[in-house]
């Protein structure tokens, strides 16, 4: 046996062991667990899984043990992965720390920022959240202008940001900011670290067509940050930003896969429309569910291949350029199938008239729009792919 | 197993590249259609492709293959897709060659297969009948008569039927159209049928055959008499699959033509290739391939895999296939359109792809009857 297939052995063992077995089925919206200051688990369970892959070093598995991490190489970390799949564990906990700022902080932080704040993303004591766009920078977000002006060793914050998730529960926030504004636009931006209980920041949610609120306004009025918290180079943030937009991506297209829809098309299409013969009664809608199916199944082997080239140095890698893109725009078609096939089961918005499932539906589908939105539009996915796989001329 | 190329499997790839554009470019099968070769592929090119040993890739040692496997078979095929080589390796080899070493007896295969491999012999495969492929709606009478069959009916659109010098003949011995049950196969010389060539948009071989009492002996058939469905499908979701890999590479081509063409092309004093309309057509057709050459490499791993069941590659192959003929006809389309008015014209190869890509995707069953397939094969 070799070494990685001896580890695949020990953590398919460990996860048996340690991972509880409520914990081994996919999460529902609200069964979902975020880290932070003030983390309230839901279950023993839940609390038991959490710690124990804390303790093992195996929320954060690839970052170095001196940080935290679990020391894991590339591969081992995959094998993890692999496991925690196979298996059906339930990430411990959802933390953009993890996904997003530790992997950039890593790369492009100081040794202090590593030290401050890479342990504590680890043990899941913090939750952060993005401050990225603004009323007047959405797809042009190199258009923002949020202020950050010099002020002996602090920066003296001004501006605000819009579409901040979960800004009103965050412990902290690092957010792209104008440290020059008379440089070109994509040369004056810094990112900064900010503890969201400094003075002068509100945090407000904003109501969505879902009835959901997550998404938030937040405004920064004097707030006064250590020098010492701007990650990388001053004026050098855009390619800071751009490392952790491809993180963004990654784990959007990732996510859409792990908290798939537990929406079993054809069986709520037989139940809502009939069954003839063993098929869906409506041809029409049969040949619609499977659009959907063939480009589930096409988008899932898609990731699995692209994961196996990178594994084996093959490839180029164009193809995840396509995940956000992909996933976003199947999961709104999904959202207006379902619609048409519960038809006016479908257009509840409370009360004892519609079964929780129904109501479900229908604000999933609503919530759906934001998807192809956030994080990079569709259309910007799109120019990308043409710029830089297709090399398309500006 | 992996949906990546070996490294084996890779240098397969850059050897069948580099044959079929030397060998076989677009401009050799321009040439076969203007000559109206009757043939409708390039003899020389086809014995090269037997030296090469192609022919074995899929069948056994002890049968005179090499037992390669069918994701190094999809690589091969994939590249011939980029230059529309035509030659009786699909139709007659794997498709032909599938049926007889699945269905077949020992002493069936041992006569068939090395010759098969060795490229002495032609097989096609009779079965379709009708606008549309759908084996279970097989009309053509098989009557037993004492130790014989005579068998009574039309195969239309048979790949290579006019120059197979076997034929395989999808027969009804009971049941009616509709019925899976009921169906037989016979290995019949091409000598005793009436053939009609049937000239096609692709310029490939195709043949219309009438059955006007032709009798065959019992030692003709090919496995059960009445049972042949399921391994008859068996057989067609290989080709399924490899013609699947066949239509990914002629996308893969078109997207890569017109992606090149974008760039230097020019109107308004710029490349047409920086309009945003246009980047986003190019892009969505990438995403669209990117999507559809996974469930290829999907549908040939199972091929290989010891463990997929018959029922699983019988899903995937539908999966390709769907997913694949609704990509070759937006990449197709879009190919035409974004080269504009020299996207129309005979002097440009586009259309020759486009010809040949509505052939594949009618073949061994169009989009319709796949996506219809995977709902039924998912229970639905």
């Amino acid at each position: 046996m070799d070494k990685h297939q001896e580890f695949r052995q020990q953590v398919r063992q460990w996860l048996r062991d340690n991972c509880p077995v409520s914990m081994r089925t996919p999460a529902a919206e609200d069964e979902q667990i975020w880290g932070g200051r003030h983390i309230e688990f839901q279950s023993r369970e839940q609390q038991q899984w959490f710690e124990r892959m804390r303790d093992k070093g195996w929320f954060a598995p690839d970052w170095p043990i001196e940080y935290g991490g679990g020391g894991l190489d590339r591969k081992q970390a995959a094998i993890l992965n692999q496991e925690m799949t196979r298996l059906q564990c339930r990430p411990p906990q959802l933390n953009l720390g993890i996904w997003m700022l530790g992997p950039v902080l890593l790369e492009f932080g100081s040794e202090a920022q590593k030290q401050e704040h890479l342990p504590r993303m680890a043990r899941g004591e913090i939750r952060w959240c993005q401050g990225f766009s603004e009323p007047n920078a959405g797809s042009d977000l190199a258009g923002l202008q949020m202020k950050a002006e010099s002020d002996g060793d602090d920066y003296i914050v001004n501006g605000a940001k819009i579409w901040t998730s979960y800004a009103n529960k965050s412990d902290w926030i690092y957010a792209l900011v104008r440290t020059d504004p008379k440089a070109a636009k994509h040369d004056g931006i810094s990112l900064l670290l900010i503890d969201m209980t400094s003075p002068g920041i509100e945090a407000k949610p904003i109501e969505l067509i879902s009835g959901e609120s997550h998404f938030c306004e937040v405004f920064f009025e004097n707030v006064r940050v250590p020098k010492a918290n701007l990650v990388g180079e001053v004026n050098g943030g855009w390619s800071v930003a751009k490392r952790l937009m491809q993180h963004e991506r990654a784990a959007i297209a990732n996510f859409g896969g792990e908290s798939e829809s537990p929406y079993v098309l054809h069986q709520l299409a037989k139940e809502y429309i009939g069954e003839h013969q063993g098929r869906i009664a409506d041809p029409v809608i049969r040949d619609q569910v499977v659009s959907i199916d063939i480009n589930e199944k096409a988008f899932a082997l898609t990731l699995r291949r692209t994961m196996e080239e990178a594994k084996q140095g093959a490839g180029n890698g164009a193809a995840t350029s396509i995940f956000k893109y992909c996933s976003t725009e199947q999961q709104k078609q999904k959202g207006e199938l379902l619609l048409k096939i519960l038809g006016n089961r479908a257009l509840g918005w409370e009360g004892d008239d519609y079964s929780d499932q129904e109501l479900a539906i229908t604000r999933d589908w609503l919530q759906s729009k934001t998807l192809s939105i956030g994080g990079g539009t569709s259309e910007i996915q799109l120019n990308i792919i043409a710029k830089r796989v297709l090399g398309l001329p500006a | 197993m992996a949906l990546v190329l070996s490294e084996e499997q890779r240098f397969l790839q850059d050897t069948a590249r580099e044959f079929f554009q030397q060998q076989s470019p677009v401009s050799a099968l321009r040439q076969l259609r203007d000559t109206r070769d009757a043939k409708g592929y390039d003899g020389d090119v086809w014995q090269q492709i037997v030296e090469l040993g192609w022919n074995g890739m899929i069948f056994p040692e002890e049968l005179g293959g090499l037992d390669f496997g069918f994701m190094g078979l999809g690589a091969v095929l994939e590249q011939a897709g980029h230059t529309l080589n035509s030659s009786p390796l699909l139709d007659s080899v794997v498709l032909a060659g599938s049926v007889v070493l699945l269905a077949g007896n020992d002493q069936q295969r041992r006569e068939l297969i090395p010759a098969l491999i060795e490229g002495r012999l032609r097989i096609a495969l009779a079965l379709d009948e009708d606008s549309h492929h759908n084996p279970a709606t097989t009309a053509l009478r098989a009557s037993p008569r004492d130790n014989n069959y005579e068998l009574n009916g039309q195969k239309r659109y048979v790949a290579n039927g006019g120059n197979a010098e076997h034929l395989i003949v999808v027969a009804r011995t009971s049941g009616e159209p509709g019925d899976q049950a009921g169906l037989s196969l016979f290995l019949v010389s091409a000598n005793d049928i009436q053939k009609q060539a049937s000239t096609r948009i692709d310029s490939r071989n195709c043949a219309n055959l009438t059955f006007d009492q032709v009798t065959v002996s019992e030692n003709a058939l090919l496995g059960s008499a009445g049972g042949a469905f399921p391994v008859l499908d068996q057989a067609l979701d290989r080709a399924r699959i490899c013609v699947s890999a066949e239509m990914l590479g002629s996308a893969q081509e078109l997207l890569d033509r017109t992606v090149a063409y974008l760039k230097e092309r020019n109107q308004f004093g710029v490349p047409i290739g920086s309009f945003q309309a246009l980047q986003h057509r190019a892009a969505i057709m990438f995403a669209e391939l990117e999507l559809a050459r996974s469930t290829v490499m999907a549908a040939l791993e199972a091929l290989d895999s010891k463990e997929a069941t018959t029922e699983e590659v019988a899903t995937l192959a539908s999966l390709a296939k769907a997913k694949v003929g609704e990509v070759c006809q937006l990449i197709s389309n879009e190919a035409i359109q974004l080269h504009g008015g020299i996207g129309v014209t005979d002097e440009l190869e586009i259309g020759f792809f486009l010809k040949r890509l509505r052939v594949a995707e009618q073949s061994f069953g169009n989009t319709g009857f796949h996506r219809s397939r995977f709902a039924t094969l998912n229970g639905y």
